[in-house]
């Protein structure tokens, strides 16, 4: 029988690996990747909750949680392409420097 | 029996394709990894009776987001393989295990300890999942919805702004225009 413990513990497994994923990885396109498996583990979470206790309101904020990754996404993605056709590059350490 | 089945099939697929999505020197084949772990993902969703929010992930995620990223990647050279120089590498895993546990400890612990009872029922006599997400969000839910939908109209406009500025110029051609500070 499954239980809530489970997909808790399965939300943890999951979000540990999208945050190796934030600590290790150094490029920018893999952080964006990293930081949709963080959203979604939460995901798994809320909407586990949400049915082992009979309430709508965890699917409802992961609901919303889709959507707040959509727009991030969609200006992340903007503003990384902006930055390649500036630098040449997707590299974390070239952000490092405020050269202007 | 089947949903026990399920539930490790999924968990199983779901941590390989995102271990892929981490661990993998190709961009490529991590994008391809992680579209395969979203729709893994929405197989969750309907395990626990929440068709509409599975329905949303597929398209959302594997539809929508997988799209931009495709899209953004023909501005990046993918075919070759990301360098990253990476110190304390065991520190860094051994401190992001630690956060994700005390996190769920944070989330959970107030779950376990009273005893929450159901605002808004999920299980109504004779109504799907569907309608009783419908009447929620467009009852209590209105305005986090229309602040999303605004949201999103945002999100739009500014990617369209700031991918669109100097299209017509060659990526990896060295431009020699002055920057006039104009917005497009």
């Amino acid at each position: 029988m499954i239980t809530l413990t489970h997909y808790l513990v399965l939300s943890a497994i999951l979000f540990s690996i999208g945050l190796v994923g934030i600590m290790t990885r150094k490029n920018l396109l893999m952080l964006f990747f990293s930081t949709e498996i963080l959203l979604n583990a939460v995901n798994i979470g809320f909407v586990a909750v949400s049915h082992y206790y009979g309430d709508l309101s965890g699917q409802m904020f992961a609901f919303f949680i889709i959507a707040v990754a959509a727009s991030e996404l969609a200006v992340g993605l903007g503003l990384l392409i902006l930055w390649y056709k500036k630098t040449g590059s997707t590299n974390l350490d070239s952000l490092s420097m405020m050269k202007g | 029996m089947f949903e026990v089945i399920a539930f490790y099939t999924f968990s199983i697929l779901t941590i390989v394709m995102f271990g892929i999505v981490v661990l993998s020197k190709n961009a490529l084949y991590a994008m391809s990894a992680l579209a395969g772990g979203m729709i893994f993902i929405s197989g969750f969703f309907f395990l626990l009776g929440a068709e509409f929010l599975g329905v949303v992930q597929i398209v959302v995620y594997s539809g929508a987001v997988m799209a931009l990223y495709a899209f953004g990647m023909m501005f990046f050279d993918t075919t070759r393989e990301v360098k990253e120089n990476v110190h304390y590498k065991k520190l860094v895993y051994a401190l992001s295990i630690i956060a994700a546990v005390l996190i769920v400890v944070i989330m959970s612990a107030p779950i376990y300890s009273a005893n929450t009872e159901a605002l808004y029922p999920s299980v109504v006599e004779g109504v799907g999942n569907v309608q009783i997400v419908g009447l929620v969000l467009f009852t209590k839910y209105l305005v986090p919805f229309e602040l999303a939908a605004i949201m999103l109209l945002v999100a739009m406009i500014s990617g369209i702004l700031l991918v669109s500025k100097r299209m017509d110029m060659n990526l990896t051609q060295e431009d020699n225009f002055e920057e006039t500070g104009e917005i497009i």
